[in-house]
């Protein structure tokens, strides 16, 4: 089977390492991963600040990118969602660009997604001994529904201890530009969000979306709280190497 | 609507420091949170019920002309009078006129957002007019000489020491925290006040097209009180407040009860369809019915038309972190919470709403928990994207997507800004982390740690070495 990643700009510029345990992750599972190198963006920043002109242009190139591509696997539910949900309307005038975004959008998956419902994983060889809990991203877990997919997968690795976050439904407060915009809000979502992790007791954080795992990891490490925020992906590929 | 005294900002500095709204808010909110979800397990297939409330109001939205047309008709068959205020001050023209016209002393009132748009207690109380709210949470509101905070927990921001405190004053004597001594109170103190008006305004959770009927929920009993003790009954009503028939009726208001409370019905659901007929026992000699238009005709066939849709639950404000912690005050409208930065921007204008678009993370929880499906987040993008194609933003955050924007579609040029993205941020990193940062950077930075851009970034691991070890 053959995938391309769409790795994302957050992780591209942030966090390549989750990159890496997605392409290690995949291959482990005999995928043939390719990296278009042409791809950027996708342009939800523009899009949710309402620059939608600015974000067709960023969702041109990425469907450009892809165009030859099989299937499109991303680490991040709000990348995803944004190309399921948004772009086919992003381009309602125009016909045969929104044919494109339809195509993309109906072959992008997001990684437990994909693991889960395309790879049809059952067997997690992996081994994590750590006491954690999972934020589901706003995007991943309303957007695209995805709630149960990488509970699944976290729950196959083992001395892996899964804690129920309390209000897990609630927004971490990043939402993008918000997160800089309305810093004051956002504090007090992100600072009610790390106290409910704090009550689970966990040592880690894990989470599919880097935005948000930014946004609470940077909140707690100027609290100088210790706990450790990782994506799926590194958990499944660092657990792998038992 | 009135500008608030303060602009957003300050508006949400005070709340936030606002260690009483911190106390308060979120009890209640986690209570009506709870109900709802409660509610929706017990009716199984809430979906199917979302998807029909969802048609039926859309379908009434899309004939609003035609159904108006019906109530008016049916209204006035059945002997009650009909006004079409286009505006607000049209409305407290209205219902100045007719309070002169009957020389009212006192009226008193059950619970009504859009007299609330309208501010009609302060054009009555300018006259000369006892106005008294009959609703618990809107009395409280009234004492406290506030507005309500919450569609349909007025005082949601207010804790009990605090209304305590308040009925003491009136009462002249200190009473206890207990609910049912402070419900007493209020009971009495409110007969004493229905016995003495001369006109009862209520508002309109719905009005039937095909009888012309007017229907109240409430859970206090003071809103039947309130159309039928005082000689005339003045109802006021948003003109998109309307159902088709009875059948649609009871689908919305079910609908309306479980979102708001978690109830299956309200304790009380009032029909009124005419003033007083020689066969009743009781009921007002007038029947008038208010039809608001201000501003909402014009959202008539534009990208925001499923606003309108809105039943006035209140889940959207319930499930809302952002209204979690700055409460409704905050957002400086008559409508708070996600549907009030949906529809405050549209009755009031861009000019003095230009920031409420923005309150919100996009989270989408408002959108999920609409029993008619209005999809709040995306409204909100909407009015961003208007915002933007009117000029509306700052110069910088223009050229700052105009250069992202161009980034993103070249490539070479992204490749490149992502190759100096760890150096060019060197200067304002220590140990691989920005905890200062200039312009929109220093928003994020204000409450967060930014770690520096990676020095090798995936796509260049990529060209090195990933894409070797494929095979
Ligand atoms: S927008 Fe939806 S959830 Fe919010 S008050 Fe209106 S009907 Fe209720």
């Amino acid at each position: 089977m053959k995938v391309s990643l769409f790795i994302t700009c957050l992780a591209d510029v942030f966090y390549p390492k989750v990159g890496m345990n997605v392409v290690e992750v995949l291959r482990s599972y005999g995928v043939e991963v390719d990296f278009p190198q042409d791809q950027t963006c996708c342009g939800q920043p523009a899009f949710n600040s309402g620059y939608h002109k600015e974000a067709r242009e960023s969702a041109r190139q990425l469907i450009k990118a892809f165009a030859d591509s099989p299937m499109v696997v991303t680490p991040s539910g709000s990348c995803a969602s944004m190309i399921r949900h948004y772009y086919p309307d992003l381009f309602k005038d125009e016909p045969e660009w929104k044919e494109r975004a339809i195509e993309l959008a109906d072959k992008t998956y997001e990684f437990s997604e994909f693991l889960v419902h395309v790879l049809k994983v059952e067997d997690i060889e992996a081994k994590f001994p750590a006491h954690a809990t999972y934020h589901h991203s706003c995007h991943m877990s309303r957007g695209l529904g995805l709630k149960g997919e990488p509970i699944k997968l976290l729950g196959q690795v083992e001395d892996l201890e899964m804690e129920d976050l309390p209000y897990c439904n609630d927004c971490c407060g990043f939402g993008g530009t918000f997160a800089a915009k309305m810093s004051d809000i956002s504090e007090k979502m992100v600072d009610e969000k790390i106290k409910n992790i704090e009550t689970t007791g966990a040592d880690v954080l894990i989470g599919s979306d880097m935005g948000c795992l930014m946004n609470i990891g940077g909140r707690l490490r100027r609290l100088g709280k210790e706990v450790r925020v990782m994506h799926v992906a590194e958990v499944l590929a660092e657990g792998g190497q038992k | 609507m009135s500008a608030h005294p303060l602009i957003f900002n300050e508006r949400v500095d005070k709340a936030l420091a606002d260690p009483i709204l911190k106390k308060a808010l979120p009890l209640t909110q986690d209570r009506l949170r709870g109900g709802r979800i409660n509610a929706a397990e017990q009716l199984g297939n809430v979906e199917e019920w979302r998807e029909l409330a969802s048609q039926i109001r859309s379908h009434t939205i899309a004939n609003l002309d035609s159904y108006l047309e019906e109530l008016v008709t049916n209204v006035r068959k059945n002997g009650g009078h009909v006004h079409f205020a286009a505006t607000s001050d049209d409305a407290v023209e209205i219902i100045t006129g007719i309070a002169k016209e009957k020389n009212a002393k006192s009226v008193v009132k059950s619970k009504s957002m859009v007299s609330e748009e309208v501010h009609i207690n302060k054009h009555l109380e300018d006259m000369g007019i006892k106005v008294v709210e009959s609703d618990l949470g809107e009395y409280i509101i009234q004492l406290a000489n506030e507005t309500p905070s919450h569609l349909i927990a007025p005082a949601i921001h207010k804790t009990r020491e605090q209304v305590r405190e308040m009925f003491s004053k009136v009462a002249g004597r200190q009473l206890s925290d207990e609910t049912t001594e402070l419900t007493a109170f209020a009971r009495e103190k409110l007969r004493q006040e229905f016995l003495q008006a001369d006109i009862g305004i209520s508002g309109c959770n719905f009005a039937v097209a095909e009888s012309g009927s007017v229907v109240l929920v409430s859970n206090e009993g003071n809103a039947r009180l309130t159309t039928t003790v005082p000689k005339v009954h003045i109802a006021m009503m948003g003109m998109e407040r309307i159902v088709p028939t009875w059948n649609e009726l009871d689908m919305v208001v079910s609908m309306l009860t479980r979102s708001a409370t978690g109830q299956k019905i309200s304790v009380y659901v009032t029909g009124i369809n005419s003033p007083r007929q020689s066969e009743d026992s009781d009921g007002p000699e007038e029947f008038h019915l208010v039809i608001l238009d201000n501003g909402r005709s014009n959202i008539l066939g534009t990208a925001y038309q499923e606003a309108l849709n809105c039943i006035r639950c209140g889940a959207c404000l319930n499930v809302c972190p952002v209204y979690r912690h700055i409460g409704g005050h905050a957002y400086g409208g008559v409508y708070s919470g996600p549907i009030g930065a949906v529809l405050t921007p549209l009755l009031g204008g861009y000019e003095e709403w230009l920031e409420l678009p923005y309150a919100s993370s996009l989270c989408g929880a408002c959108s999920e928990a609409c029993p008619v499906k209005i999809p709040l987040h995306d409204l909100l993008i909407e009015h961003r994207k208007d915002e933007v194609e009117m000029g509306l933003t700052p110069f910088s955050e223009k050229m700052a997507f105009k250069g992202f924007g161009f980034a993103t579609s070249h490539p070479s040029v992204y490749e490149t800004a992502v190759k100096l993205a760890h150096s060019g941020m060197g200067f304002l990193a220590k140990d691989g982390v920005i905890s200062k940062g200039p312009g929109m950077l220093g928003g994020w930075t204000d409450v967060r740690d930014l770690p520096q851009p990676a020095k090798q970034s995936f796509r260049e691991w990529w060209k090195k070495e990933g894409k070797g070890r494929n095979q």
